[in-house]
């Protein structure tokens, strides 16, 4: 039968009848599934309104006619014992009418029931004063009830019981009471689901009934790309960067000397950053050339080896082939002290930002990868003060949403004074270190032939660590890498850095 | 940074205070240490002495003992005056003999005369000696120490270099007597490598091994390595001598001088250090160790308060750098000059610049005026030119439905060339020397490990996968001052059923477009403008035979056209070796090309 036709005569019965008390009775060929849709979709429309009728019933397993045939496992035990007299029931008990699992059942209830005895050698044998003849099969009989319909004259707890005994299974039947709904008439006009572009054009949406939305759902979510959540997040900084009138350097150049990486930065050579346990050297190719820029080279020697600009060095024997070992950079800060070098032809003041890859050769866990993201911000002015520094990082770090700073004295070998940032977090409550700024040595930058008067800030915090804190990521690999869940990339909401996400 | 174990109630006591957590984590941040660990609960449990982990700046090597931290600390909070140091007369000599020249050539000495250990300062010196091995030594290369009873042994000393089998002693905590070589094999042995054999390199391959000796040709030690059981000090040791071989003066100088200024505070006479006469004419280092005189260094109290934006008189100033055991008194050269005195605890000191910010921790960071004012230079922002086009690509990727991926850029040199079946003809990959793992051997050259590395971690998602990456790839160029260069790529792949290669020229298509790049058909020759076409490469393995092609670029009318990537149906045996059970579609372009 089409839906159509269903309906139809769903609602000639209303018509006829007023209501239909059970559709269970009227439709008994119509699947429940057929009949609720049915219903449904009369109901959206306001032509019918109906109750759900549950009514449970159950039926007798297998095992349960058995005992319907042969009477319970308790009283064939009765007659088995009245036949043999006793019985041990450690011996194999082969060829007896009653299975072992069945024996075990029937003398579990019999002696429940007080019907039989266990003698001194451990045999079972009827109770002095049983008479057979008087004993009811109550189990036999409630089944009986049950099978004809009658389980409502049986308690609930036994009918608990037969159910765990396996005897009976409980079934449901589902009905619908229907009655007319306010919107009731006989024939079927089939409400609109859509508004079409066809009925705006003629106007016919005006004389048409159109179903009612169900507003409790969600929708399919489109399919679509999604950019990864880690560069969304790099782009909230490159865009406070920008906002405060900062350009982007040219760092990208994985390959870096140690020259630019350490020697310039004023880290000596037996610093131990510099050892193979930190930093990944090249074997392919090996060595670099310097910098063209001999006096630059001159200056670095001698502010490592004797001294120079009023220090007094490290004083030790500075190798040139030891500046010129190829590393992949551990710190976007080789890219800075370039453009420092570069700022010396032209020492006017500027500001430089790079987010980019660096490369550390640590073991992997949980908050480490031999690759990770640094945001590195320079920033080169006349006459600037600790105090206009902090006040610049407290502006910087607002823009992303963190207040309230704190600063401690730390030590980096290329800035002086250093200090590491840190700041309330309102969810751990505790104060995190959220990263590490400090003023480019002279021994840096004087050497490159910046005056004395510029005064250079420089900053770093990881791009992954404050995302993780962010967005609650346990483990770095879940954020970046090859085992990062696409669900995860796809599902990632936007980045906003002033977003306040403490719960 | 180096981290630092304190008993915390021996601590407390020198510090004349019982702080509670939150007080001391202050202090310990306004001072520029960290709190890492407090055993406190833990030690409740197991009956322990709780323990403070304090991790400390790597350039205070007198901050390595809880002596050192508890004198620091002393003075930052005003508790305690800075030591003076001073020195008693020599009593013995230590004659370096030319032949160390070969194999570690300075050397240094001082006398703990009439010292009194407890079990647990003796501990802390014993730790003290380990900290400085493992950190300004640099695990025993550049520096070695060995301290000794003086009363077992008897001055004067001589350093010199022997053939290893040349002499022979019983090494420390040990019952047998050996000879160089020997001990150097019982180091090297399984059971010695992670102990004392991470030190045998240091001299196994000379031709002589660095001995000390005293008056009675007694075996003192072996350095770096051992000292000999003979001398061996114990907490009942009443004079110590101390021994220092290195090949770097200055820290030798740096070392020895935070030995004696720790420990001469147990001294009858605290803080008296007897010293050494060294007799080293063959390279001039003869002298007398160790030198405990104050140097000093001029500072403009200008120079200081510009940068710190304060405006502290002379008094004020000396005040601050008291804090950090500094003396600063006023020149007589000038008004604006400070003359710092700077103890042998501070080597860190090397430039003003080191003053000025003690000053400021003095001071207090976060107590500094935040009222300084940048400069109103207008600054124009800019992205780097190549970000911006990586951007293009991310953008136009993402808006066609293909999902970002950002894998690692190291990887495996197979997964480079020979899962891709490639080969590398050593002129373009960058190797890594000393990677942990074999995941890192070398920088791809190009995009596609990752991609597909990427894919298999996700193989379980629903199919199509549909990933890109914009990112850097890197080449080996001999003409650079680097030797390599960066270049940003852009790879998309398309994993599914079927391999399906027009959705991927469909892609490359609609990226295309967002660069005014427009098809060419008839591989170029349908309109001399600008624009891109594909043609088939034979020559790539990484595709299925007849399914590989290259992308070539005209970028305007007249222009040579050039080979800017690749694109095509994946072989079969690249899909296995990344152990991707499905077909695929692949692009991949050089983005320097819009640039």
């Amino acid at each position: 039968m089409s839906s159509e036709k269903f309906q139809l005569e769903i609602l000639q019965e209303l018509n006829k009848n007023g209501s239909i008390e059970s559709t269970l009775e009227t439709y008994p060929e119509v699947s429940s599934q057929d009949v609720i849709s049915n219903l449904k979709s009369l109901d959206a429309f306001g032509k019918v309104k109906f109750d759900t009728i549950e009514t449970v019933y159950y039926d007798i397993s297998t095992e349960g006619d058995e005992i319907l045939n042969k009477g319970s496992y308790e009283l064939r035990l009765l007659d088995l014992l009245a036949k043999i007299g006793q019985l041990s029931l450690k011996a194999k008990n082969d060829g007896l009418e009653m299975t072992p699992s069945e024996l075990k059942l029937g003398q579990a209830k019999a002696f429940r029931n007080g019907w039989i005895n266990k003698t001194a050698e451990g045999n079972l044998e009827i109770k002095q004063g049983i008479e057979k003849g008087d004993l009811k099969d109550e189990t036999k009989n409630q089944l009986l009830a049950i099978k004809d319909g009658k389980h409502d004259t049986i308690d609930n707890k036994t009918l608990a019981d037969l159910k765990k005994r396996k005897l009976i299974v409980q079934k449901k039947t589902v009905s619908y009471k229907v009655t007319k709904g306010t919107d009731f008439s006989t024939d079927l006009i089939k409400p609109e689901t859509e508004l079409t572009s066809d009925m705006i054009a003629s106007g016919s949406y005006k004389d048409l009934k159109f179903k009612a939305y169900n507003f409790n759902s969600q929708g399919p979510l489109p399919a679509s790309g999604a950019l990864h959540p880690l560069n969304k997040i790099k782009q909230e900084f490159r865009q406070i960067f920008f906002n405060m009138g900062f350009t982007e350097m040219p760092s990208n150049q994985y390959v870096e000397s140690s020259f630019w990486n350490f020697d310039a930065l004023y880290v000596p050579q037996q610093h131990p950053a510099r050892d193979l346990q930190d930093t990944f050297y090249l074997k392919n190719p090996l060595t670099c050339d310097l910098p063209t820029d001999k006096e630059y080279i001159k200056n670095i020697q001698a502010v490592h080896e004797q001294g120079a600009f009023d220090s007094i060095g490290y004083r030790y024997n500075w190798k040139e082939e030891e500046a010129k070992k190829l590393v992949l950079r551990t710190h976007t800060t080789s890219i800075s002290a370039a453009m420092l070098h570069q700022l010396a032809k032209d020492q006017k003041p500027a500001r430089l930002f790079s987010i980019e890859r660096v490369f550390r050769n640590e073991a992997v866990d949980a908050t480490h990868l031999a690759e990770f993201h640094q945001v590195e911000g320079v920033l080169a002015d006349y006459d600037i003060t600790l105090g206009s520094l902090i006040k610049f990082m407290e502006d910087f770090f607002s823009k992303m949403g963190v207040e309230n700073l704190k600063f401690k004295p730390t030590y980096n070998p290329y800035t002086e004074p250093s200090m590491e940032i840190f700041s309330w977090h309102e969810g751990l409550k505790k104060w995190v270190e959220i990263g590490n700024s400090g003023m480019f040595r002279p021994e840096m930058l004087e050497s490159m032939g910046l005056p004395r008067g510029l005064k250079v800030l420089g900053w770093g915090l990881s791009l992954e660590r404050p995302t993780m804190i962010k967005y609650k990521v346990q483990n770095i690999r879940e954020l970046l890498g090859h085992k990062v869940s696409l669900d995860f990339i796809e599902s990632n909401p936007a980045a906003r850095l002033d977003e306040d996400l403490y719960e | 940074m180096p981290t630092i174990s304190v008993y915390k109630n021996d601590l407390f006591a020198l510090l004349g205070k019982q702080y509670t957590d939150a007080e001391f984590d202050e202090l310990c941040f306004d001072f520029g240490i960290e709190v890492d660990e407090d055993t406190t609960e833990e030690a409740l449990k197991t009956g322990a002495e709780p323990e403070l982990k304090l991790e400390i700046g790597a350039n205070r090597y007198d901050l390595l003992c809880i002596e050192g931290i508890a004198q620091s600390l002393n003075e930052y909070i005003g508790n305690k005056e800075a030591p003076v140091y001073k020195t008693l007369p020599a009593t013995t000599k230590l004659f370096v003999e030319p032949s160390t020249e070969q194999v570690r050539p300075i050397a240094a000495a001082a006398i703990l005369r009439n010292i009194t250990f407890t079990p647990k300062s003796y501990e802390s010196f014993i730790a003290l000696q380990d900290k400085l091995h493992s950190n300004i030594c640099r695990n025993r290369s550049l520096v070695a120490m060995g301290t000794h009873d003086l009363d077992s042994i008897k001055g004067p000393f001589y350093y010199r270099a022997l053939p290893k089998d040349d002499f022979k002693f019983t090494p420390l905590n040990q019952s047998k007597e050996m000879t160089g070589g020997e001990i150097v094999d019982f180091y090297n042995t399984p059971e010695q490598k992670s102990n004392l054999g991470r030190f045998t390199h240091i001299i196994q391959d000379s031709p002589v091994y660095p001995v000390i000796f005293d008056a009675n040709n007694v075996v003192c030690s072996l350095p770096p390595l051992i000292n000999s059981e003979h001398s061996k000090i114990s907490v009942n040791t009443k004079n110590v001598f101390i021994e220092i071989t290195a090949i770097d003066p200055t820290k030798a100088q740096i070392v020895l001088n935070q030995l004696v200024a720790m420990f001469s505070r147990y001294c009858d006479e605290p803080f008296a250090i007897e010293p050494v006469e060294i007799v080293s004419e063959h390279n001039n280092q003869s002298r007398i160790t160790p030198n405990v005189s104050l140097r000093t260094m001029e500072v403009s109290k200008a120079y200081v308060n510009d940068a710190l934006g304060l405006k502290l008189d002379t008094q004020e100033m000396a005040g601050e750098l008291k804090k950090m055991s500094l003396q600063a008194v006023q020149s007589v050269k000038s008004d604006d000059i400070l003359e710092v005195s700077i103890p042998i605890t501070r080597p860190d000191v090397l430039h003003p610049c080191d003053i000025m910010e003690d000053v400021g921790v003095g001071y207090g960071f976060n107590n500094v005026p935040k009222d300084g004012e940048l400069s109103n230079s207008t600054f124009i922002a800019a992205p780097l030119p190549i970000n911006k086009i990586g951007d293009i690509f991310r953008e136009s990727s993402s808006q066609a439905g293909w999902v970002e991926v950002l894998p690692l850029t190291l990887c495996s040199h197979d997964e480079n060339f020979s899962f891709l079946r490639q080969k590398d003809n050593g002129d373009k990959v960058v190797e890594l020397a000393n990677p942990k793992t074999s995941e890192y051997q070398v920088v791809r050259t190009t995009l596609l490990p990752g991609i597909l590395k990427t894919v298999k971690e996700n193989r379980k998602h629903t199919l199509p996968i549909r990933v890109f990456e914009s990112g850097d790839v890197v080449f080996k160029n001999l003409a650079l001052e680097r030797k390599a260069y960066n270049e940003r790529h852009w790879g998309a792949i398309y994993v599914g059923k079927t391999s399906s290669f027009e959705i991927i020229q469909g892609l490359l298509g609609k990226v295309m477009q967002t660069f005014r790049t427009e098809w060419i058909a008839d591989f170029g020759k349908k309109s001399a403008g600008r624009g891109y076409w594909i043609e088939e490469d034979v020559s790539n393995d990484t595709y299925f035979p007849g399914r590989g092609a290259k992308v070539i670029f005209r970028s305007k009318e007249g222009a040579e056209p050039i080979v800017i990537g690749e694109c095509g149906a994946l072989h079969p045996e690249v899909m296995n070796n990344f152990n991707i059970p499905y077909a695929a579609s692949y692009v991949e372009l050089n983005a320097e090309a819009f640039l």
